[in-house]
């Protein structure tokens, strides 16, 4: 069912909601009474099947919520809003029809205060309780440093919650710190001894509060944020900020920038992706695989380097294009790098297929059902791997996706090795997006110069490890006032415990590893 | 498994000649920008540019804080005069009170703490087991214990979520032990701190012998920091600028 279509059957089910279209963008916003949200969003996705993107909640003189939806192509993208007055801190729980709104609801509680009605589980969740007093909401206006400092507490002990309550049970801790070299993270693995019952990650450990600093700041300056908060996937996310200015300034970006966008955007899918398969070889102590695809990694990373300068492209997308041009004969070159890159990995594909003790590892390992899948909002690889085929660049198609062709790999196991051929398979087509983009090059300039303006927008990419959406609102002075990161890791993470449960305790680092997560993009 | 025996043979060795010889392949490092001597209606240019304050107007040139540098390439990028940034990775400083003891000379374990950094940092960290960089030819080992570790390396801003976790860490060493500070955040806070969650670097909560600057370091850069360490490698010279009038 077409937009239009859908939003006339709104209008006849909920008369007084207020409904505004944006024809050109095919996107919609539904403003309804608080008490409205939660049956609407339910019926957008459960009769209408739309995916939910995620939670963005202001403070401008009221409460503002924006529940968002997306659909594929003329079934376009639709927020949900209400409002309310700020004494009003109470809302009808979402989470508990939608379960993908679970972890949005509880970072709204953390950082603004908020209480949701019927959720069943509030409380330490960002603002870790042994760091942090009760009533910090760094997230509300006015809330100043000195403030949110005095209710530190630094160097308390925190002692895991435990939920399965059976003779023998107990609870594996592991992290922050761990491992080799790994990212901070707590896992709790409550078990019997051999099956894990229940996996419960403790994340944020790496909050930085990207967000709060953002506001106040010149757009310059935020772009710094948005590029630097998540390092490994940085082009990506300086893309999504970088659009949604370009939307509020009205912008149109030059077609060489678009198209190289793409071409930077699948060099990065590549170079994480190899990073990825690289962390899932180690996991299953294949280190001769490993090396191999490690080798393969360094390399793409050289070749980034090479081309733009940075080996992670840092400064390269900025508002209004790129913040260089590249010619021609050293983008063919790269290509042809990447080429001889992929034809190494497809080698290394097929000797790991041929590996019977790799495959043992990985097969009907870590399952994530499809209904599971939508019924979390899982994005990316990972919803792929499901059968739950979202990709925002088929969808909702962005820069110069529209005019190439490829396709968007989909494994219906949800297993380990599901994800893992995914992501082979995603790498070929990255390759095949590069090529196109190369041999559709036009020439021109790759920026244009922009005046700040005023303005709300909201924009999304599809990062190497799923979509992601940037929610920003500028004011007057062309400062940021709310920058809101909805990111993959966030989602993905959410619906972990999904694989991890009900497997045996050594499988939990290659799960983890099939699941190719960032934390810091989660942490924020 | 023999088809892996022989894959891995007829790669080759892929190793870097560093430290022993040169390492000149593209691509294997970003570079920093360096001081420009110029006049002051050009440094003024520069300077109004960087948005972290990384560089500063000394005596007849615009002088750069390595610290603060977030490679943004906006002193590189979009501007007449640009800075000229130098491709070479022997960046590490030593920061240390006195020499490093005689014990660390020959091999170093090291246990690696994620403070909050943004992935970018802790991937090349990681890139040093790689086969390009393989630092176990030097001695040099990732423990996954501070009870066995030498030298604590630690990259991000220090989130106040992780101050605990990495002075319990520090704490769990034996002595004597080192420790390095890779990358802009480890340093100064980068652009993450100071702020309401995070602090500005290593240097506030633990006494840091090694620093190593980029954003991020190439692997290379942090191998020549473990050098440092292990004495193999002299340290490159702390250019603190002299601040103009």
């Amino acid at each position: 069912m077409k937009l239009q279509e859908t939003l006339r059957q709104v209008q006849a089910l909920w008369p007084e909601v207020e409904i505004n279209m944006d024809a050109p963008s095919m996107t919609a916003e539904i403003r309804c009474k608080p008490k409205e949200v939660a049956p609407l969003c339910d019926w957008l996705f459960h009769q209408q099947n739309y995916h939910f993107g995620g939670l963005v909640v202001e403070e401008n003189g009221r409460w503002e919520l924006y529940y968002l939806f997306v659909g594929e192509g003329e079934r376009g993208r639709i927020q949900v809003r209400t409002s309310a007055p700020l004494e009003e801190r109470r809302f009808e729980s979402v989470s508990v029809r939608i379960h993908a709104a679970d972890w949005h609801e509880r970072e709204a509680e953390d950082l603004f205060g908020l209480i949701f009605e019927g959720h069943p589980r509030l409380g330490d969740f960002i603002l870790h309780d042994d760091v942090w007093g009760e009533g910090v909401e760094p997230m509300r206006k006015g809330s100043d440093l000195k403030k949110i400092l005095s209710k530190r507490r630094p160097r308390e002990e925190w002692r895991p919650i435990r939920i399965v309550d059976v003779p023998g049970a107990f609870v594996m801790p592991i992290g922050p710190v761990f491992s080799g070299v790994a990212e901070s993270v707590h896992f709790q693995l409550e078990t019997i001894g051999e099956e894990v019952l229940r996996a419960f990650p403790r994340l944020f450990f790496k909050y930085r509060g990207v967000e709060k600093m953002a506001e106040g700041r010149s757009a310059d300056d935020a772009l710094l944020l948005a590029e630097r908060f998540a390092g490994a996937t940085a082009f990506s996310h300086a893309l999504a900020f970088s659009m949604a200015l370009e939307q509020i300034r009205k912008v149109e970006v030059p077609e060489r920038a678009l198209v190289l966008r793409c071409f930077f955007a699948e060099l990065e899918r590549l170079r994480s992706h190899l990073g990825t398969i690289e962390d899932i070889c180690n996991s299953t102590g294949l280190a001769v695989a490993a090396s191999q695809v490690g080798i393969l990694e360094e390399e793409a990373l050289r070749l980034t380097g090479s081309l733009a300068g940075h080996r992670y492209l840092f400064g390269l997308a900025i508002p209004g294009g790129l913040s260089r041009d590249f010619d021609n004969e050293t983008l063919r070159e790269a290509v042809s790098r990447a080429k001889g890159i992929v034809r190494h990995l497809e080698e290394i594909e097929r000797l790991l297929i041929n590996t019977s003790s790799f495959l043992d590892r990985i097969e009907e390992v870590g399952i994530v059902r499809k209904d599971q899948a939508r019924e979390y909002g899982l994005v990316g690889p990972v919803a792929r791997g499901s059968g739950y085929c979202n990709d925002l660049r088929k969808l909702q198609p962005y820069a110069a996706y529209r005019a190439f062709e490829f396709r968007t790999p989909c494994e219906e196991e949800g297993d380990g090795y599901a994800r893992l051929r995914v992501l082979f398979a995603e790498v070929r087509e990255s390759l095949r997006l590069m090529e196109q983009a190369l041999s559709e090059l036009p020439d021109g300039p790759v920026f244009v110069e922009s005046e700040p303006a005023a303005g709300v927008a909201l924009a999304g990419v599809e990062t190497p490890r799923g979509t992601t959406w940037h929610w920003v609102r500028v004011d007057e002075e062309g400062k940021i006032q709310r920058y809101r990161l909805i990111t993959p890791s966030f989602i993905n993470w959410h619906g972990f415990h999904l694989a991890a449960e009900n497997f045996a305790f050594q499988d939990f680092p290659i799960i983890l590893a099939t699941f190719g997560l960032s934390v810091a993009e989660n942490d924020r | 498994m023999s088809r892996w025996v022989l894959k891995g043979l007829q790669t080759g060795v892929v190793t870097t000649r560093y430290p022993a010889g040169e390492e000149l392949s593209p691509g294997t490092t970003p570079g920093l920008p360096q001081a420009l001597p110029c006049g002051e209606a050009e440094s003024e240019a520069l300077i109004s540019r960087c948005p972290t304050g990384a560089l500063r107007r000394a005596v007849g040139q615009v002088a750069v804080d390595h610290a603060r540098c977030v490679h943004c390439y906006r002193c590189a990028r979009g501007i007449a005069e640009p800075l000229p940034w130098e491709k070479g990775f022997e960046w590490a400083i030593f920061r240390g009170e006195s020499e490093v003891p005689k014990t660390f000379e020959r091999s170093l374990h090291i246990r690696v703490v994620d403070a909050g950094d943004c992935g970018a940092c802790l991937n090349e960290v990681k890139l040093l087991n790689n086969p390009f960089y393989n630092m176990h030819r030097l001695g040099f080992f990732i423990t996954p214990t501070p009870r066995k570790a030498d030298v604590l390396l630690v990259v991000g801003p220090v989130t106040y979520h992780m101050e605990t976790a990495l002075l319990k860490a520090y704490e769990a060493m034996p002595m004597p032990k080192l420790v390095m500070a890779v990358g802009t955040c480890a340093l100064s806070g980068g652009i993450f701190g100071p702020g309401f969650a995070t602090g500005r670097g290593v240097a506030d909560l633990l006494p840091v012998d090694v620093e190593i600057p980029g954003c991020p370091p190439p692997p290379l850069a942090i191998l020549h920091g473990l050098l440092v360490l292990a004495g193999r490698k002299p340290a490159a010279q702390s250019k603190e600028p002299t601040v103009a009038g």
